[in-house]
């Protein structure tokens, strides 16, 4: 998919602008839309949902064993304990991180992504290199990202074909005993939770 | 076969490295907000369902050119002209031409939270029993088909082993068509990069997707 409209100057972006903007015109005064709606649906997008959200349920599972159990045999009930639930995470899947294995979500058909936990998808996760190299070259990729697995250590890619969403529970980082839930939050960042990195060290995390 | 999806991108070459963004924006300016949300407030009429959204999407002749939110865009004014409700003169003026279509719900402002958060459920009863236990050893669907399918082309014809068993869910392929939810057994498949990709892939490296029962056959 092409990236010009980053680059894009401003004639390019107005007539796209007049073109969305003539859209919604047409379809709230068909009485299709309620605009006020677009706001919440917005609001909600930006400030309500994102990967906050899965870092609380990844901290949670590293302080609290039978919440993790749970997280593993059901990870849409577990996730709802905390108040995540609904679209596009009606059937959440928790894939977890050990030293022999690393696990990286990807939707290679659109751009299926867990948004109760994690928000809307970043560019990245829906551009066609990510979409095309994860599945057949992800020790590529992720060294793209800075991250450089250990030669034994198995990739496991979650191709999200249906309408199950995959969630990566990353290994709990060294020197962290003792800390509470919301520091260890802190350290959960939302490429750990696709796989396309690790949750950072504490002293990472100023 | 008529039926092209341009979306259809695993284990294709000629992308380039992964570019990532400094400050990683989920959007880029306030029309890729809008085309979102009108998307999500027009799929909450009722007049189409999601795999037809992902079918128009996926089927749009210029969508490798296309920025993601452009895809929707272009996606949501076809299906709009498809179902007779915004017709392209409409949205070039910028005004109704034609009547109103009546639709079954128009999402209210204060009902957005409530349906986001209890979302659209697609486990379905099963009609019958599952054919494939956990462990089976299966093979995909060789041959591509003429409609929309959530079975990428890489992953056609090749043996896997059930991980997991999810019950029935509504079955995309029927869906997108019209044919109705059609409920199927959905299952995780796993497959052995090696399987897959051959020489060039690691052993034991793998690759885990979602599938239908009618894309797999025992071996």
């Amino acid at each position: 998919m092409g990236h010009d409209h980053d680059h894009a100057d401003h004639s390019e972006l107005s007539e796209i602008d007049r073109r969305v903007r003539a859209l919604e015109t047409v379809l709230a005064q068909k009485g299709y839309i309620d605009p006020a709606a677009l706001d919440v649906l917005i609001d909600t997008y930006q400030t309500k949902v994102g990967p906050r959200n899965g870092a609380r349920v990844v901290a949670r599972a590293w302080v609290d064993p039978a919440f993790r159990e749970r997280l593993m045999r059901d990870a849409t009930a577990a996730v709802a304990e905390l108040g995540y639930t609904g679209r596009q995470g009606e059937h959440l899947i928790a894939v977890e991180n050990t030293p022999g294995r690393h696990n990286v979500v990807v939707c290679t058909l659109c751009s299926c992504y867990p948004w109760p936990v994690l928000g809307l998808p970043p560019v990245w996760y829906k551009s066609a290199p990510y979409r095309s190299r994860v599945v057949r070259d992800p020790r590529g990729v992720l060294a793209e990202f800075g991250l450089r697995l250990p030669p034994g250590t198995q990739i496991r890619v979650w191709d999200s074909t249906a309408e199950v969403r995959y969630l990566v529970i990353p290994e709990r980082p060294a020197g962290t005993d003792g800390f509470r839930e919301e520091a260890l939050a802190a350290l959960v960042t939302r490429d750990s939770m696709i796989g396309t990195g690790v949750a950072l060290a504490p002293r990472e995390a100023t | 076969m008529t039926y092209v999806s341009h979306a259809d991108l695993g284990g294709r070459g000629g992308f380039g490295p992964v570019v990532r963004q400094a400050d990683d924006p989920v959007f880029h300016g306030a029309w890729e907000q809008r085309v979102l949300a009108l998307t999500l407030a027009m799929g909450a009429t009722g007049c189409w369902n999601i795999d037809m959204s992902r079918s128009a999407r996926e089927t749009l002749p210029d969508y490798l050119d296309l920025s993601y939110y452009e895809i929707w865009l272009k996606g949501l004014e076809t299906l709009l002209a498809a179902n007779g409700l915004a017709m392209p003169e409409e949205l070039a003026a910028g005004r109704v031409l034609h009547p109103p279509k009546p639709v079954s719900r128009v999402l209210a402002a204060d009902r957005v939270a409530a349906q986001l958060a209890k979302g659209s459920s697609t486990a379905r009863a099963p009609a019958g029993p599952a054919r494939f236990r956990l462990g089976q050893r299966v093979v995909t669907r060789p041959a591509p088909v003429d409609h929309h399918t959530r079975l990428p082309a890489y992953l056609r014809g090749k043996t896997g082993v059930i991980e997991r068993i999810h019950g029935a869910h509504v079955f995309a392929d029927s869906h997108a068509q019209g044919l109705g939810e059609d409920p199927q057994w959905l299952y995780t498949v796993s497959f052995d990069a090696v399987e897959l990709w051959g020489g060039e892939a690691r052993a034991g490296d793998g690759v885990s997707f979602d599938a239908w029962q009618p894309y797999l056959e025992a071996v």
